[in-house]
């Protein structure tokens, strides 16, 4: 928005946290009602509010934590639980390998936080922060903390009262996602090559969807685009490329 | 007793599968020479995993989904600040299910 068209203003930390903050901002009120549910229905399958705040807290993700209620039952089975989440999240490695390139310059000892705080939202901001300016840690921070909180928070007042604002889809925040992925998708344009990793990928996902069960379809829909961009590229690194 | 030991293990199971996913791609470039073809897929990479998020939402859903997605990414097309374009969309959504569901 304002620093793509003033690339040269000055990026005080502060200013950059401020920043994300204001970037997230619209995900943090789409998201609480959704922590607030998970955390009704998690008390409902049996878990404690201690427990279900920290499974917010440390597994930090909507999608892999419903699917894990999904699957709750007591006795836990945890190892079913484990694979099961590992395979939602599965998604994460190629955002994560995407994001390494811009996040190479920060502090060294800052990375792991900023890789636990990798959910899609935040990953999504980032990348399109990183096509007009340097992504800096505090502009990362400034998204990933108050989510982080806004999570925690939500999900534990929802565990503790045991009811929430009812589906989410009443009000149209289920959307507020998909809405913003599409906001973000339109700065990754760059011609008709683009259009044909968009295509790719929608085909792969949507059909992965369909015939195979569980949450493989981003992954798998993901891999199918950027394989596509593999093949349609100019090597020029590469002596002799096309 | 054994049964919040079980609750704990599944918790920590979760949360160290889902760190080690998160971690792990990143961990991984460090040992990748980035050029060529490698370049090419992973300036590809944002694209096509957004692309794989929305999909099955935009396509398989239902109509209100599929016409919201695509008033979303007419308004986004115009370069709208964010938040415009997000409020735009749920806006969006919630008219089309009243109107349609």
């Amino acid at each position: 928005m304002v620093d793509a068209h003033r690339p040269h203003v000055t990026r005080s930390k502060r200013g950059e946290f401020r920043r994300g903050f204001v970037d997230i901002f619209p995900i943090l009120a789409a998201a609480f009602p959704i922590g607030l549910l998970w955390g009704t229905l998690a008390v409902k399958k049996g878990l404690s509010p201690v427990e279900a705040g920290l499974t917010s807290a440390s597994v930090f993700g909507g999608a892999a934590q419903f699917v894990a209620l999904d699957l709750w039952r007591t006795p836990a089975p945890w190892l079913l639980l484990t694979f099961s989440i590992f395979v939602v999240n599965i998604r994460h490695v190629l955002m994560g390998a995407s994001l390494s390139r811009h996040i190479g310059h920060v502090p060294r000892a800052m990375q792991p936080l900023l890789m636990f705080l990798l959910v899609d939202e935040v990953w999504a901001l980032a990348e399109r922060r990183a096509l007009s300016a340097p992504l800096s840690w505090s502009y990362y921070l400034g998204m990933g903390l108050p989510l982080w909180m806004n999570w925690l928070l939500a999900t534990l007042i929802g565990a503790i009262l045991g009811r929430g604002l009812g589906d989410p889809a009443a009000y149209g925040f289920d959307f507020a996602f998909s809405a913003l992925f599409i906001a973000i998708l339109a700065g990754f344009w760059k011609g008709p090559r683009t259009g044909a990793v968009l295509a790719t990928s929608a085909l792969v996902a949507a059909l992965t969807k369909i015939l195979v069960p569980g949450a493989w379809y981003i992954a798998l829909g993901g891999l199918a685009g950027v394989t596509t961009a593999a093949l349609l590229a100019h090597p020029h690194d590469e002596a002799n490329g096309d | 007793m054994e049964t919040d030991a079980l609750t704990l293990l599944a918790i920590a199971g979760m949360a160290l599968a889902t760190y080690a996913t998160r971690i792990g791609g990143f961990a991984l470039m460090r040992f990748m020479q980035v050029k060529g073809r490698m370049k090419a897929a992973l300036d590809a990479m944002p694209a096509a995993i957004l692309m794989s998020v929305i999909a099955p939402t935009v396509i398989g859903t239902g109509v209100p989904e599929t016409l919201a997605a695509a008033i979303t990414a007419g308004v986004a097309i115009l370069r709208l600040p964010i938040i415009a374009v997000v409020v735009i969309g749920i806006a969006s959504v919630v008219t089309l299910r009243m109107v349609l569901g």
